[in-house]
């Protein structure tokens, strides 16, 4: 497994990504083994250990602080190389998604991207992953000798319960770091403790519904007190409500919460395809016959407006309660 | 100052298509499918007429598939593109797309540009890869999921968001771009009147693998690294219930009851 360190650790998703691999290695009667690279990673790397990796080979250098395909690409390369492994996966997050891409051609195996989830059938490792935005999904197998290789979308996977017990055993590889013709210029983290839409457990959003920016105070409202992320449906991020980041569907992104409040939210195909994995849907919009009730298990008929704080105010009483 | 801009386009179902399996549970039924370029590929044309309107140059787009896709090509010769090639083999129709990129790389790679641009992302099988394996066939850098992008003629710079942020990259050229954001963002121009009218004229080049340079037999579909086995849908959902009340204080009251006695995700 690789996995992906920023800012002083390991993100939520390698820990996923190795209770997946955890459970793939256990399958194929084989060991797990970790591969890290950033700045700083060498003092963290054991702590994959938590999660069932037994030894993680380490590339730690102030150059590969931040992600940069031309650089990590090469250094990871070598690292899977000396781990000679059975199967290769990582996070399909942002950066993930890039570098497995590039890393499959460069070593010449076939990557398949967002996997949910992985079989192992007679030693054979199959996977599936969303095709059209979420509105079908498809199974694929890799030939014969050939070494698969998948990310695996942030959110799905069952992360294990840590056993803080085991570290993993830490080996520091010794690659060179290539010259790059590109580099990082600026980076401009938001430190407003924002969650981030395709890993939320709760995502409230918006749409056409909510008719002018402004009205997304409810919205923020709502999620602040449930401790959701904000999304939006396209036709509110066209309408300059919401920034394209918030965007929820097709051309946006595919979310998997476990529940997501969709507000004023017709529900457009596209918008179906993007947030129809996820676990519940409540919908809340005036229109009876808006395509939204379809996919909901919970809906609300009533004007967004007088509901939307009256839901805020029952979530935060509840919160009050259980506290 | 000038710059040769490649795009490299594919030709998807619309958006607003409702996806139906083949019987053969393999593919999908394709005959009722209105196309459309892949969004994010128009985002990149966008871009490229952009780049090509502030410094000079000249856009050429690539794309491959069956004949219907010279309609796609022509819409970007349309918007503003100069010219066009079109890989057009049956071959690739049954491999793996480490092979289709191989012969993509191949086509762009005669065409000598300094920027490639590609949208980060195709809305029908949505791997994402395109533009990464084009980049290391090159060997060039490549910058992904641009939602801006500026050239000096020399070096291109983008912003790419990342989770909780973003970061600006910068690359010397020659380089790859893959293009991400939204419509808001690239807002592509449509294709006028006088541009569709234009398009008919310039050149749209139809090219076979063995036109490439490339070896034939590379492209057997027995050399497939990967295959889908099966397409399958997402479960029926269990049918979901309306939330009845006196007023929107009750309805708010049992569905808050409901999410956490229920559903147990509150």
């Amino acid at each position: 497994m690789i996995a992906e360190f920023r800012g002083g650790n390991f993100r939520r998703v390698s820990f996923e990504v190795a209770s997946e691999g955890k459970r793939i290695a256990d399958a194929l009667g084989i060991g797990l083994r970790g591969v890290a690279v950033g700045s700083g990673v060498a003092g963290k790397a054991a702590e994959l250990g938590q999660y069932g990796v037994e030894r993680v080979l380490v590339r730690d250098d102030p150059a590969l602080e931040h992600y940069l395909a031309e650089i990590y690409v090469p250094v990871v390369a070598e690292m899977i190389k000396k781990c000679d492994p059975a199967v290769v996966i990582l996070p399909a997050s942002v950066d993930g998604r890039d570098l497995g891409a590039r890393l499959g051609a460069r070593l010449d195996i076939t990557l398949v991207q967002d996997v949910t989830q992985v079989v192992c059938e007679g030693g054979k490792v199959k996977a599936r992953w969303p095709i059209f935005g979420g509105k079908c999904f498809a199974w694929s197998e890799w030939a014969d000798g050939t070494l698969p290789i998948m990310s695996c979308r942030p959110n799905v996977m069952d992360c294990l319960p840590p056993d803080t017990s085991k570290r993993a055993e830490v080996e520091l590889a010794d690659i060179p770091i290539p010259e790059s013709r590109s580099r990082v210029k600026a980076v401009d983290m938001d430190s407003s403790g924002k969650v981030e839409l395709s890993e939320a457990d709760i995502i409230v959003s918006g749409g056409r519904g909510m008719k002018e920016a402004s009205n997304f105070a409810l919205v923020e409202e709502l999620a602040k007190a449930m401790g959701a992320a904000v999304g939006a449906s396209r036709a509110a991020v066209d309408a300059g409500w919401r920034p394209h980041s918030d965007q929820v569907g097709q051309t946006g992104k595919v979310v998997t919460p476990a529940l997501y409040v969709a507000v004023g939210i017709s529900g457009a195909i596209q918008h179906l395809a993007g947030m129809g994995y996820s676990r519940y849907i409540v919908a809340i919009n005036k229109d009876p016959e808006a395509p939204i009730f379809s996919r909901a298990d919970y809906g609300i008929v009533e004007d967004l407006f007088k509901f939307v704080p009256a839901f805020t105010e029952e979530v935060k009483r509840l919160k009050s309660t259980c506290s | 100052m000038a710059v040769n801009i490649v795009v490299i386009l594919k030709q998807t179902p619309d958006t607003e298509s409702v996806i139906r399996l083949a019987e053969n549970k393999k593919s999908i039924v394709t005959r009722d499918l209105k196309w459309i370029i892949n969004p994010y590929d128009e985002f990149a044309i966008e871009a490229a007429l952009r780049l090509k309107e502030k410094h000079g140059g000249k856009v050429t787009v690539v794309s491959y598939g069956p004949s219907r896709v010279v309609e796609a090509l022509r819409t970007a010769l349309a918007m503003g593109a100069d010219d066009a090639v079109h890989l057009d083999d049956i071959a690739l129709k049954s491999v793996d797309f480490l092979r289709v990129t191989r012969a993509l790389t191949a086509a762009v790679k005669e065409l000598n540009p300094d920027i490639i641009l590609i949208g980060s992302r195709a809305v029908d099988y949505d791997q994402g890869q395109r533009g990464a394996i084009v980049a290391e066939h090159l060997g060039w850098p490549h910058l992904a999921l641009a939602v801006s992008l500026e050239s000096d003629g020399k070096t291109v710079t983008i912003e790419r968001p990342i989770e909780g942020g973003k970061v600006t990259l910068e690359a010397a050229l020659p380089a790859l771009v893959t293009v991400g954001g939204s419509h808001t963002i690239w807002n592509p121009r449509y294709a006028s009147l006088p541009g569709i009218m234009k398009a008919k004229k310039k050149p749209l080049v139809v090219k076979k693998i063995a036109d490439l340079g490339l070896d034939p037999a590379l492209f057997k579909p027995e050399t497939a690294r990967i295959w889908i086995t099966s397409l399958e849908m997402p479960p029926q959902r269990a049918p979901g219930r309306i939330i009845d009340g006196a007023d929107a204080e009750d309805k708010a009251r049992k569905l808050v009851t409901a999410l956490h006695e229920e559903a147990k995700v509150i």
